[in-house]
């Protein structure tokens, strides 16, 4: 061997794998203002399509007149329920096994409802026509109240289904009823609050908010009638179920259905379903003959597309004096809005939400989910986790802290008495869920070692003190949480969209020169797969990560696959990634065999070669391979160096994490600082570093704008009363905490590469934790549950309401 | 819509075109003159996805209309790089500190920058934030954009850049 050859670890440095804080590659296009997306396509004879809206939250639709908008110059066309009726596209199935409106037809059920499609030469004039549609209402009582939904004089929303007992999800119990989802053991649960020493019971509220991605939703359809093909370029998190869900509904062969999802501006669970203005899109496309582009503007996206959350969580919790968790009850009433159009697996109507039960070990515990109708945009996305996860994950940790108040011990030695240890790994929990890997104590002590917890808390207190004594008008706070995600969905047995199983794909092409191109079925909305996936590739294969192309989102070249949300592109699309590498790596080694003369199990791997064992001057790289494999392969192999992979996960994965966050209220005037943010994560294996810091930062500020102010709020009459930036708030780089963050790694142990996933791990233990804070800093006065958003106005009314104004 | 003649220098060429007087900067920017960098995120001059420098001031261009820009010299992110193809150090800057990610929000938050530390060679963490306060950004929390705004700073000044500890 030559003196100069480098050793493997300075190779394996030279490849970027995994571990590697690896520069983005995509920012090269980002930093200069290329980026491709949506809106940045025109085509030739590109109209454009603009919707009238509703301002009525119910209404009866009495007459619809288009004549003054069709007149205006640069009119195209208007499109009515009427004329989406000649394609049978007035109604279009909804994700979630309903059905929703694409125009109104007949009436209106939330404010801001799409009612008519307006297409002209450009924006402007499309936005001016859309003006001039005349809609003859009938105003009808409405209301946004999921509390009320079931009452029995409450307003019938839907008379489509009406009458209907059975709806996707089972038997309905009143006309605004959608399902009745349960889970876990009512009579062993009932049991154990009978027994308990201890009981809390408190309604915890997580208010519907909106995932808010700086880019709205947007496509532009082009339909050509002479190929009979559809190409359509969107904002979609999940391109093939576009595919397949357009071809359902449009009896367009999928085949002639090209969708192209290029750079997306963010996505938090805002791109994943179908929206009216795709399908509207489509049609004008197909009418008009023309491509025809949709861009919904910010109101729009507030008000119509993809709310989340809106979660009314009766959470009960039953202990033993000392400490011990006996037992968890939850009533949840989920209000879906006018139409279920919530983003989760099939079969799971309230998600994932049955990992209520977190990171402790429960002996019993049943969970009950009425979801229902009201006067509300429909949805019910998982902004930026897995399905109901953060809702779920809000519920547990704000009764473990209402508890541990009620016990008068500290919240941290009380989640240390229950998390689920070590050894108990891998863990089924008390719905069945199998906990693949975790290591509790250790992160909660790492977390509470390193922010000095124990001084913290006599800083408290003597604050308190001096509080009582009027020497400060200043509380202290401090926010602990601990939280197990559910993520990677999912597993063929518990998961399928529509009946398409929750797999999902790579495939890898090694070109001569040991170059190569990995395409899946996932679709980056910011997490930087085009970085990542090549760093897997890297360390499998021993090629360099910049010699590999990333590809997703054009479903006429990508392997079928489920798309990215629920953190599952790692999980999945990187396990499919890991796998196909070790179909190519299988391969190579047989070439290197035939070419080094000795049987593949005389080889072993070294980084980036086989070499033969004992012997590591005989070697073969794996670039030298990829050459091979295309002129000198064994007699009777295929010429070539690729491979597929469809992952069909084995379990989902459970990142977890222990965050503390430490705030200071004034009372008089209710503005909370955010003195620290210390976040430790745990997503198994990592795979860039530098990524998975801007994760959690990026998941973090998500948390701090819910928890701290946002809602997207109605008023008695429907008006949505949040619609724009104006209102809605979204954290500037001013009121941003800086954050801290940490980790442990355990990771995954039926995952290839042990990676669990983090993008949403920061927002699922974020919101808990900075609401654990500002509930921490009342508490010692006797309050329970100061409810989320913790903006000024609601916690100078806590204050208030404790009478400390007077 | 009878239509105004508008001139003005943009990214360092001479431009005249024929827009409607209500035509939003943006909008002529993006569709008329192909410049697609700079973003629209929220039509309420909330988010600074169209920030654009205009005659040394940044602007958020949905809220300029083309008449208004009549005359004016225009730097959008497109011209921030050398003509060479070198990228600006804020361009570099924002790589190297992993100051994005979607990437939406970029294009304005680095012109942004760039104002900012023409009007301020070496500000404080706190300066940088106020001063990109009508920028928004939702995937990196920004914290690392501060870091890259604190890096392009240090290269300008010729010192070398360090972290502040966390």
């Amino acid at each position: 061997m030559n003196e100069m050859t480098p050793t493997s670890a300075e190779r394996a440095e030279k490849l970027q794998g995994m571990g590697c804080k690896r520069k983005r590659v995509e920012d090269i296009r980002f930093v200069q203002g290329k980026g491709n997306y949506v809106d940045d396509i025109t085509l030739p004879g590109m109209l454009y399509g603009d919707f009238t809206r509703s301002p009525h939250a119910h209404a009866r639709v009495k007459t619809i007149d288009t004549t003054k908008a069709a007149a205006v110059p640069g009119v195209v066309a208007v499109i009515t329920a009427e004329t989406l009726k000649t394609v049978n596209l007035a109604w279009m199935p909804t994700l979630a096994g309903d059905v929703q409106m694409v125009l109104a037809d007949g009436k209106v059920v939330f404010q801001n409802q799409e009612v008519a499609f307006v297409i002209a030469e450009d924006r402007y004039t499309a936005a001016d026509a859309a003006e001039l549609v005349e809609v003859e209402y009938e105003a009808l009582p409405c209301n946004v109240d999921p509390l009320k939904a079931m009452a029995a004089n409450a307003p019938v929303i839907r008379e489509d289904v009406k009458d209907k007992k059975e709806g996707a999800h089972g038997p309905r119990k009143h006309y605004n009823h959608v399902f009745n989802w349960q889970a876990g053991d009512k009579v062993a649960a009932d049991a154990a609050f009978e027994k308990a020493d201890v009981t809390i019971k408190e309604m915890i509220v997580y208010p519907r908010v909106h995932p808010c991605p700086l880019e709205t939703c947007q496509c532009v359809a082009s339909f050509d009638k002479i190929r009979g093909e559809l190409t359509l370029w969107g904002t979609f998190q999940a391109p093939h179920v576009i595919r397949t869900v357009g071809s359902l509904i449009s009896k367009i062969p999928e085949h002639k259905i090209h969708v192209i999802a290029p750079d997306i501006g963010g996505g938090f669970g805002n791109k994943v379903g179908a929206y009216p203005g795709y399908i509207c899109a489509i049609v004008a496309s197909i009418v008009t003959g023309r491509p025809v582009k949709w861009v919904e503007d910010r109101i729009e996206n507030l008000s119509t597309t993809a709310f989340a959350r809106d979660f009314y969580m009766e959470t009960e919790i039953a202990a033993t004096k000392d400490g011990k968790v006996t037992g968890l009850r939850c009533y949840t009433v989920a209000d879906h809005g006018a139409f279920d159009a919530c983003a989760n697996a099939t079969k799971w109507p309230a998600g994932l939400f049955s990992i209520i039960s977190g990171s402790y070990d429960i002996p019993a515990a049943h969970v009950s989910v009425d979801g229902v109708y009201t006067n509300k945009a429909p949805g019910g996305v998982a902004y930026r986790c897995s399905f109901r996860v953060t809702e779920a994950a809000y519920a547990i940790e704000r009764a473990m802290d209402i508890m541990a108040q009620k016990l008068k011990m500290d919240p941290v030695e009380f989640r240390m008495k229950n998390l689920i240890r070590r050894e108990q790994f891998p863990y089924t929990s008390t719905f069945g869920w199998v906990y693949d890997s975790g290591d509790y104590h250790t992160a909660l002590n790492k977390a509470v070692e390193t922010v000095g917890y124990k001084k913290l808390r006599v800083e408290q207190k003597k604050q308190q003190e001096a509080f009582k004594r009027g020497e400060t008008r200043e509380l202290m706070g401090i926010g602990v949480a601990f939280f197990t995600e559910i993520v990677g969905a999912g597993p063929s047995r518990n998961c399928d969209i529509l009946g398409i199983a929750m797999f999902d794909s790579a495939e890898i092409r090694i070109h001569p020169t040991g170059s190569g191109i990995c395409r899946l079925g996932t679709k980056s909305q910011g997490q930087g797969h085009e970085t990542t996936y090549a760093q897997i590739i890297a360390t499998e294969l021993g090629l360099p990560a910049d010699n590999i192309m990333v590809e997703e989102g054009n479903t006429d070249t990508a392997p079928y696959g489920l798309g990215t949300y629920g953190s599952r592109s790692t999980p999945v699309s990187g396990a499919a990634t890991a796998m196909a590498c070790r179909k190519i790596k299988a391969k190579a080694q047989m070439i290197a065999a035939y070419m080094l003369e000795v049987h593949d199990d005389d080889l072993e791997w070294d980084v980036d070669r086989f070499r033969v064992k004992g012997n590591p001057e005989r070697f073969k790289t794996m670039t030298e391979l990829a050459w091979a494999a295309y002129h000198e392969v064994p007699p009777g192999m295929e010429p070539g160096l690729e491979a597929i992979n469809y992952y069909d996960p084995p379990n989902f994965t459970f990142p977890f994490g222990a965050y503390i966050c430490v705030v200071d209220v004034d009372v008089d005037t209710g503005s909370t600082k955010v003195r620290r943010f210390y976040a430790l994560d745990d997503c198994g294996t990592r795979i860039n570093p530098m990524i998975i810091e801007g994760q959690i930062h990026g998941g973090l500020t998500e948390a701090f704008g819910i928890a701290m102010g946002q809602e997207i709020h109605y008023d008695e009459d429907g008006n949505v009363t949040t619609a724009s930036l104006m209102d809605y708030f979204l954290p500037t780089a001013v009121e941003t905490p800086k954050w801290e963050v940490d980790f442990t790694t355990t990771p995954s142990p039926h995952h290839p590469i042990g990676a669990k996933g983090v993008g949403e791990s920061p927002n699922v233990g974020g919101v808990p934790c900075f609401s654990n804070a500002v509930n921490d800093a009342f508490g010692f006065l006797g309050s329970t549950n100061i409810p989320m958003p913790h903006d000024n106005w609601r916690t100078w009314t806590a204050a208030e309401n404790l009478g400390l104004h007077k | 819509m009878a239509k105004s003649q508008v001139s003005m220098t943009v990214n360092g060429k001479k431009v005249e075109e024929l827009v409607e007087p209500r035509t939003l900067l943006i909008h002529f920017l993006r569709e008329q003159l192909h410049l697609t960098g700079p973003h629209i995120g929220c039509d309420t001059s909330h988010c600074g996805a169209c920030t654009v420098d205009l005659d040394g001031k940044s602007v958020k261009s949905c809220t300029v209309f083309t008449v208004q820009a009549n005359g004016a010299d225009i730097r959008t992110i497109e011209g921030m790089a050398a003509a060479d193809g070198t990228l600006h150090v804020l361009q570099e800057a924002f790589r190297e500190m992993h100051g994005l990610q979607c990437g939406f929000c970029t294009p304005g938050m680095i012109t942004r920058a760039y104002r900012l530390l023409q009007e301020n060679k070496n500000p404080t963490e706190e300066e940088i934030r106020l001063g990109i306060s009508g920028n928004l950004c939702r995937c990196t929390g920004y914290q690392n954009i501060v870091k890259a705004i604190q890096y392009a700073a240090a290269k300008i000044s010729g010192v070398p850049f360090q972290e502040a500890a966390e």
